[in-house]
């Protein structure tokens, strides 16, 4: 028991020296650079993770900004389809318009062509008419002149008439 | 991906369990050894000396001194059988300083196949003696008891001295290659080592120091913490590995004295007035049993580091002879009856294969209850809040 309990001065001496140099060894070559580097690797981590965040927040804020940009375009069209449609409309109406107006022009012009034409021609059928009576007329007259007796009669006849005018 | 480290993890676990079961059968074969030669010498007259004519039951195996040979310091390395290593002896006698190999006290073996000792003369002529692995002056009429010897200053390098400076080296070595990868850069992933060492690293940082001494005064102390885990926690598993001696470093008290004296002295000397005004005047206490508690708390700074000290100690000495004891059980029913001795042995071996699972928690526990228990007494040491009650 007396080798487990005693405390050798030899061997204190030794590993005084011993642990105490390979501490500050250690302390200089190993733990001061593991542990320096330990935490830079943390702190980069961490600023990655932290650029990660803004990276996504920038994502969303990109996001809802196309978005917006998206319902912006997508708001014009509409305006501009609904414009161009209203254009067009209005377009048609007019065209119907005119077409109508044209229309009932040429319809008026017509009526009033036939109308003229027409009143040429009851005045040349008027004055056909009137020569032709005044031909059958004179034919009938020259035949009935030409018997004294008929021609008689027709004066006593004329005569009449124009007695009871 | 996922199969290989399958296989890598059966594969370790495979290996642990042959590094076991090595280490059974490293323990057994010696012994089994010794105790053949024993009985083969049953009825041969030995005269080495009056050291063994003293014991009179000195023919039977005695696990006792078995054990105690394994775990106790030496001046050699008893690897199996017959194979020694010698270990340079350095001495101090009265200023004269005195270095040779403990080879030259080697006397052959006696028929158990146990190294014999005799006395050597050194150079300034002065003879010495390996009595019981301490180094005494030869009084020049043989064998003697120890008291009436005089001893010289030992600083030899003994086994325990041997294995730390060891793990020393492999400790430089490994910690060295693993810096560079991180001089590298923090950009790089760590590789190989790196990533074995890290998580404890990282273990010792995260979970040890600033818990217990706080972020900012952390990093002074970071050094310390983690040459004291590594440091212990290697020496323990040293230990563990059969065939390579039976290395007791953390089981040295010479040793765990000098780890719980640095405590001692860094917890002191880091003490802010907080800390010495809570031990000498502690506040918001009656003076009546202020006078009780000054008293105690004084003594509480030495009991500290002596408890860390004795805890480690007693801890590793106490697995190693543990497992030992279960050899020697196995030996002693086989000295009696070969069949007592295998229907024990099956038993034995089983709970040893037990134990050393045990005993690879408790190498690695230790580290972290002594590097634990250090920060703690550091924190204490260096607080500046009102939290001193919580302590007691």
């Amino acid at each position: 028991m007396e080798g487990l309990l005693s405390v050798s001065v030899g061997t204190v001496f030794w590993a005084s020296i011993a642990f105490i140099s390979v501490l500050l060894i250690l302390k200089k070559m190993a733990w001061g650079p593991i542990l320096k580097t330990l935490e830079e690797r943390e702190q980069g981590i961490a600023n990655a993770l932290k650029q990660a965040e803004l990276a996504k927040e920038e994502m969303a804020s990109l996001k809802s900004g196309n978005e917006q940009l998206l319902k912006e375009a997508r708001e014009e069209r509409d305006k501009l389809l609904k414009e161009a449609k209203e254009m067009g409309d209005k377009m048609r109406a007019e065209a119907k318009d005119r077409a109508a107006s044209e229309a009932s022009q040429l319809l008026a012009n017509a009526q009033r062509e036939i109308e003229t034409q027409k009143n040429a021609a009851i005045a040349e059928l008027k004055n056909q008419v009137a020569s032709l009576s005044i031909e059958i007329a004179e034919k009938l007259v020259k035949d009935k002149l030409n018997d004294a007796e008929k021609q008689n009669a027709l004066n006593s006849k004329l005569i009449q008439d124009l007695k009871a005018n | 991906m996922h199969s290989i480290q399958n296989n890598v993890r059966m594969m370790r676990s495979w290996l642990m369990m042959a590094l076991m079961t090595l280490g059974v059968v490293a323990y057994g074969q010696h012994e089994t050894h010794a105790v053949a030669a024993h009985q083969k010498s049953d009825s041969a007259a030995v005269a080495v000396g009056h050291a063994e004519e003293a014991h009179a039951e000195e023919e039977k195996f005695n696990p006792g001194e078995m054990i105690m040979h394994h775990i106790s310091d030496g001046h050699q390395i008893h690897f199996i059988g017959k194979l020694y290593m010698p270990l340079p002896v350095i001495l101090l006698n009265h200023g004269h300083l005195e270095v040779f190999s403990s080879s030259n006290f080697w006397d052959g073996f006696n028929e158990k196949g146990e190294l014999k000792f005799k006395s050597y003369t050194a150079a300034s002529g002065t003879t010495y003696e390996n009595h019981h692995e301490k180094i005494v002056i030869s009084s020049g009429e043989g064998h003697g008891h120890e008291s009436e010897h005089e001893a010289p200053m030992d600083f030899s390098i003994t086994k325990s001295v041997f294995g730390m400076l060891f793990i020393i080296v492999l400790m430089l070595v490994i910690f060295r290659s693993v810096a560079a990868r991180y001089k590298a850069g923090a950009n790089k992933a760590p590789t190989g080592l790196q990533n074995a060492i890290e998580p404890f690293i990282l273990f010792v940082r995260d979970e040890v120091a600033i818990p217990s001494i706080g972020k900012k005064k952390a990093g002074v102390y970071m050094p310390f913490l983690l040459t004291v885990f590594f440091f212990i926690w290697m020496c323990n598993m040293l230990g563990l590995i059969p065939f390579l001696g039976g290395f007791n470093i953390t089981g040295t008290l010479s040793i765990t004295l000098v780890l719980a004296t640095l405590v001692f002295l860094i917890t002191s000397f880091s003490g802010n007035g907080h800390y010495w005004g809570h031990i000498f005047w502690p506040p918001g206490i009656p003076f009546g049993i202020k006078l009780i508690l000054v008293p105690i708390e004084v003594l509480s700074i030495f009991i500290k580091p002596l408890v860390l000290m004795i805890r480690l100690t007693a801890n590793i000495t106490a697995g190693h002879i543990i497992i030992l004891a279960f050899v020697g059980l196995v030996l002693l029913f086989g000295q009696n009856s070969a069949v007592a001795g295998y229907g024990v042995g099956v038993g034995a071996v089983l709970f040893m294969i037990f134990m050393f699972f045990i005993e690879l928690l408790v190498a690695f526990l230790q580290a972290y209850v002594f590097t634990l228990l250090a920060a703690l007494y550091f924190g204490d040491a260096t607080q500046e809040h009102h939290h001193e009650e919580d302590h007691h």
